[in-house]
């Protein structure tokens, strides 16, 4: 594939991200997870899964995190050197921004007509659980055996599944468990 | 020159936001709180919250569609970018640079450890807020079904979560309609 063909398509699929990403953080994994790994296989469930990781122990948005990745790593693994990924990083989180500038320089234009309006809370009343599916949908798609290979992992899973209901910080978690994997593997 | 500094300021409380934040989205509220309406005193509390319910109705990310709002209140279209460039810099400038490293080390043997670990803890990490993100959602025994069928249609029949974003906004305000036609009857 072509850099002349690979950024629009990068552009395309992290505009629709944007666009279609209603709740934000998880919400928009299984979009991303769609488009980058389904769509355009552009990555694998698993490294896609090592992403979210990522991105849960950095600071900013998800989908800010895995625009300026999934840029870079698209790029470069189709061959073309560091200089053409950080390009690619740029037109993703670019594209995953434009649909939000858009729409909120109408919203805040419109702000006061919009507040209480009958007919955005009538558009929210079903988006708002289908959301929840949303968020439980990224969980199950990345159950797959790459990322739980044995009894191991499901016990890792429901020790900080326990950790994080109690309120535990995230980044510790993610911590711990990377010494869990080292030390059971 | 006053315009110049209102500029760069607005750049540099968002880039603060957007560098200590972790987790993305619901994590960042509280500082962008502190930040815009305690400290700065940009926007008065009772309009932040409203701003936020608009915020998080609209697609994108929370982050960046607040500091957009925020950025145009204070400075029109052209604060909103500074404010937008701000959130969006320190995760771009972190990722990238891991997406250099990283995508050279992981085949890492200790590395695979270490993620071999990490992975089933983000899959905890995203089951984990579902119950009380779904009570705050709306999510009742009456309507369990929603959330339900959208996951199931994501993970099982591979539907695209663009074309439940659709269903979803569609159906509410197609309930909504027949519910007014309905009354005035």
């Amino acid at each position: 594939m072509e850099l002349l063909d690979l950024y629009p398509a990068l552009f395309v699929a992290f505009f629709k991200i944007g666009l279609f990403g209603f709740g934000g953080g998880y919400a928009m994994l299984p979009l991303i997870q769609h488009e980058i790994v389904d769509t355009h296989q552009w990555m694998s469930v698993s490294d896609f899964t090592d992403i979210v990781a990522i991105s849960q122990t950095t600071p900013g948005p998800i989908a800010f995190n895995s625009a300026t990745y999934i840029g870079y790593s698209a790029v470069t693994e189709m061959g073309f050197a560091s200089g053409y990924g950080v390009i690619g990083s740029a037109i993703c989180t670019f594209a995953v921004s434009l649909p939000s500038l858009i729409l909120m320089t109408l919203v805040t234009a419109f702000f006061f007509r919009l507040k209480n309006n009958p007919w955005l809370q009538s558009a929210l009343s079903i988006l708002k659980p289908a959301i929840i599916g949303l968020i439980a949908s990224a969980a199950l798609i990345l159950i797959t055996p790459y990322n739980f290979i044995d009894y191991k992992s499901w016990i890792i899973f429901g020790v900080v599944l326990a950790a994080s209901i109690k309120k535990v910080d995230p980044i510790l978690l993610i911590f711990l468990s990377g010494v869990m994997g080292l030390v059971l593997y | 020159m006053g315009t110049i500094k209102q500029y760069w300021e607005l750049f540099l409380v968002f880039f603060k936001i957007g560098a200590f934040t972790f987790g993305g989205g619901y994590a960042m509220i509280p500082l962008i709180r502190n930040e815009v309406v305690n400290k700065k005193r940009w926007i008065q509390d009772d309009e932040f919250i409203d701003m936020l319910a608009i915020a998080q109705s609209m697609p994108g990310p929370i982050a960046l569609n607040t500091a957009l709002f925020v950025g145009n209140k204070r400075r029109g279209f052209k604060g909103s970018l500074f404010s937008a460039a701000g959130v969006i810099l320190p995760s771009f400038i972190v990722i990238l640079l891991i997406a250099m490293v990283f995508t050279q080390f992981k085949d890492n043997e200790v590395v695979e450890r270490i993620f071999k670990g990490i992975r089933p803890a983000v899959v905890a990490l995203i089951v984990a807020p579902l119950l009380s993100l779904g009570k705050s959602a709306g999510v009742r025994w009456k309507n369990l079904w929603i959330p339900v069928a959208v996951a199931l249609a994501v993970w099982q029949l591979n539907v695209s979560p663009m074309y439940i974003v659709l269903a979803a906004i569609l159906l509410g305000i197609s309930h909504f309609i027949y519910l007014r036609t309905k009354i005035n009857k």
